[in-house]
């Protein structure tokens, strides 16, 4: 089967690959680039584990074409800390107990990062509306959205 | 901080009350993996020439299978290897056997019938998943569809299909002499006779499924030393570990289990049937092998917490006291036993809830429909009966006019009581509870219900264990060949033995089924009783009456359960002679490896099927 190369950058770094026709950018990921920071839930885009950004937009890595994402900038769990330097939204999920089995919390914390950088000062509401594409099956929602409000109060603080 | 209030005054005696954990969240000490997407999940492990393994499933509920054409399939693209049902080495098993319970019924890959939608019955080892699951779709099944049954009472009707040919009478044997559980705690019927309002519900509850967020599955691999490695999502790695070296003959000294790290569990992996397969093929192939479900699989054969049914028939007094409580209960356990005949023996020993009930009665069935067998799943075998017995307490508060809570804290168990099942309550604290609820919920109670304390009023008469009728209804096979009452029979009589005589009960005889040691001469109709309840946590004694026989009918009748099986309904004079019936089945041995494991471990209780030496 004729393969694709596809360049495009993860967590800042340049990355080529060739992907096989039809390979979604979760498998690309995990199996050919060795990021295993996103997780398989669905593959159907109902759960909201696989969640990267691309181009800064959250987007399911399950149903998105490795193909399509020539150019763009992706962007997982596996490079939110900066060396040992926990991301202030990794480190209130430690704190806060927001993770349980811990299996959606790469998604979470990606559907969290594209909230925050749109809007520095997130109401509870905007949060749930966040995160409403991504399923806890563990039912631990509260903290995972008390742990975004105080990340998000933290990065305020840090920026003024 | 915290608007947890702490009972103090509660479990006083059992509890160190240097506690300052709980109410605060703390650091778990795997969530640093957790948060930096590190955590390694059975899937988060890479292997050079990683093959998947899809399964070729049943479409239909219950079917034979006439035939099975791989060829097709043989010579597709990335197709490494198929395996059949003949290529498992030992390709019988139930889930409890490795704790010696019930008897090998389900097979890892179905060849003659499957019995439910989603059964494995051929399985493709292929280079990528498109190409496994392309396989998959060209091998054809020849199947001869049958009658099917999906509700837990049709399945036992005389004529209702066999679901699972170990257990034809569709449901789990008890005891080797039951079809169901039995608990018998003083007289119910007599009891109902003498109430003032007899309060009746059926409840019941779907099938849930876990859906754990993170697909059952594992990665088996060739390792050096002719062992394999296995990562795995379970939630039980020796039962995984167990299973897998029974299902493969081999020893599981040749077996290396990891897991711990579980993307999400809630009971739905405790089955083991992921770990079997990987490991075959890594065995067949001699590569690294990967068999998970996809999210499709996961819920239609993943097996789900299992649906029940209960019906409860209470008899109370006109100021709320509830004086006997029957339950008729159906577990569907799909159409293999997984974990369903042992929920209903944690769910008997529930009965009747949190309530002092001086006479209970309880048949519950382990019922084989043909549905997605069911498993594990938070507090299964409670959950059901508990959702049941809560609606049917608003239901009599309703019958009664009582306050619902006042009805609770009424008939609660208070510290000192004699429980259904041959236990003194105590550290109670359901009136507090209830107490505290209503406070919360700004629920008026009246003032001599706050003022009632689980520490007051319990033992004395609460704490006797009543004079008990016991019966035989129900033995194994009887149902086939007429149908009989599923409720607690009633049939049952007090023997005027005085009770001084009697031994205490031990816990298990005391729930019905091995009473043979206290019942000896008239096995459908004995009483049990005790006279101390310092005495209820001896150990059983087998009882020492005057005059009679030793005990022997029950377990006589149990070795030849269809034929043997009476439903009389009047006390036989003596002692039968052994029913002896010629075309009864033989017992089928549980399996047992050829030869030991090596370095098998010899402590008691541990399974004969995992091997290894204990560290010191």
């Amino acid at each position: 089967m004729a393969k694709t190369p596809v360049q495009f950058t993860l967590n800042d770094k340049e990355t080529a690959v060739f992907v096989d026709g039809g390979a979604n950018l979760l498998d690309v990921l995990r199996r050919v680039v060795g990021d295993l920071s996103p997780k398989y839930g669905c593959g159907q885009g109902t759960c909201g584990t696989c969640t990267v950004l691309i181009d800064g937009e959250p987007r399911l890595s399950c149903l998105t074409l490795a193909e399509t994402v020539s150019d763009q900038s992706i962007e997982t769990t596996g490079g939110l800390a900066d060396g040992p330097d926990l991301h202030p939204l990794q480190r209130v999920f430690m704190e806060q107990f927001a993770a349980q089995c811990g299996y959606c919390t790469p998604g979470m914390l990606m559907a969290a990062k594209a909230l925050l950088a749109r809007n520095p000062n997130p109401q509870r509401e905007d949060v749930i509306e966040a995160i409403s594409g991504n399923i806890c099956r563990c039912t631990g929602y509260e903290p995972i959205i008390d742990a975004i409000l105080d990340a998000a109060g933290e990065m305020r603080g840090r920026v003024s | 901080m915290s608007s947890i209030e702490f009972r103090k005054d509660l479990f006083a005696d059992e509890r160190d009350d240097a506690l300052n954990e709980i109410g605060k969240p703390t650091i778990r000490q795997d969530i640093l993996g957790h948060v930096t997407g590190r955590s390694p999940y059975f899937d988060d492990h890479l292997f050079d020439g990683l093959l998947h393994l899809r399964c070729v499933r049943s479409p239909h509920h219950h079917a034979r299978i006439r035939a099975i054409n791989t060829r097709a399939a043989q010579s597709m693209p990335g197709v490494v290897r198929i395996i059949m049902p003949q290529d498992v080495p030992n390709n019988l098993n139930t889930l409890l056997a490795l704790i010696g319970f019930g008897k090998d019924d389900e097979a890892l890959l179905q060849g003659n019938k499957v019995a439910y939608q989603g059964e494995a019955i051929v399985a493709v080892v292929a280079e990528t998943e498109l190409q496994a699951r392309n396989a998959c779709n060209a091998i054809q099944v020849d199947y001869d569809v049958l009658p099917h049954v999906l509700d837990v009472e049709e399945a036992l009707l005389p004529n209702a299909p066999v679901v699972n040919e170990t257990y034809p009478n569709n449901t789990f044997d008890y005891h080797e002499l039951y079809d169901h559980q039995k608990l018998r705690f003083g007289d119910t019927q007599k009891a109902f006779a003498e109430a003032d309002h007899i309060v009746e519900g059926q409840y019941q509850m779907s099938p849930i499924e876990q859906a754990p967020t993170e697909t059952c599955g594992a990665i088996a691999a060739p390792e050096t030393n002719d062992r394999y490695v296995c990562y795995t999502s379970t939630q039980a790695l020796f039962f995984s570990l167990g299973t897998t070296a029974k299902l493969l003959d081999m020893p599981s000294s040749r077996m290396h289990f990891i897991g711990g790290t579980v993307g999400g569990g809630f009971g739905g992996k405790v089955d083991s049937l992921h770990e079997p397969l990987a490991v075959l093929g890594a065995r067949l192939t001699g590569r690294p092998v990967k068999y998970s479900y996809d999210r499709a699989e996961e819920m239609q054969v993943g097996a789900p917490r299992g649906a029940e049914r209960w019906r409860i028939k209470d008899g109370l007094l006109s100021d709320g006291r509830i004086i006997a409580r029957q339950f008729t209960g159906f577990f569907d356990s799909g159409a293999y036993t997984r974990l369903s005949s042992y929920a209903i023996i944690k769910g008997t020993g529930h009965l009747p809830g949190p309530y002092t009930i001086p006479n209970v009665s309880s048949n519950v069935y382990c019922v084989y429909t043909n549905r997605t067998p069911a498993t594990a799943m938070r507090g299964f075998g409670i959950t059901g009966v508990d959702f049941s017995i809560e609606c049917h307490m608003d239901k009599v508060a309703e019958t009664v006019g009582m306050n619902p809570i006042e009805l609770r804290i009424l008939n609660a168990y208070r510290d000192g009581d004699m429980k259904a099942h041959r236990r003194t309550a105590k550290n109670c604290a359901l009136i507090e509870c209830a107490q505290v609820a209503a406070q919360k919920a700004n629920w008026s109670i009246e003032p001599q219900y706050a003022a009632m304390s689980s520490l007051q009023g319990g033992g004395a008469e609460r704490a006797q264990i009543p004079q008990t009728v016991i019966d035989d209804v129900g033995k194994i096979g009887a149902r086939k060949h007429n149908a009989i009452e599923t409720d607690p029979a009633t049939n049952g009589t007090i023997s005027s033995k005085p009770s001084s005589t009697v031994t205490p009960v031990h816990a298990t005889q005391a729930m019905g089924d091995s009473v043979a040691p206290v019942s000896n001469s008239a096995p459908v109709a004995n009483v049990i009783a005790a006279t101390s309840p310092a005495a209820m946590n001896v150990p059983a004694v087998p009882a020492t009456h005057g005059q009679t026989p030793p005990p022997q009918t029950f377990t006589q009748s149990a070795t030849s359960p269809p034929a043997g099986a009476p439903s009389s309904q009047a006390p036989r004079p003596s002692p039968a002679p052994p029913v002896v019936s010629t075309d009864a089945p033989k017992p089928v041995e549980p399996y047992r490896p050829q030869q030991p494991f090596s370095r098998g471990v010899k402590r008691p209780g541990a399974s004969p099927f995992v091997s290894g030496t204990r560290r010191r």
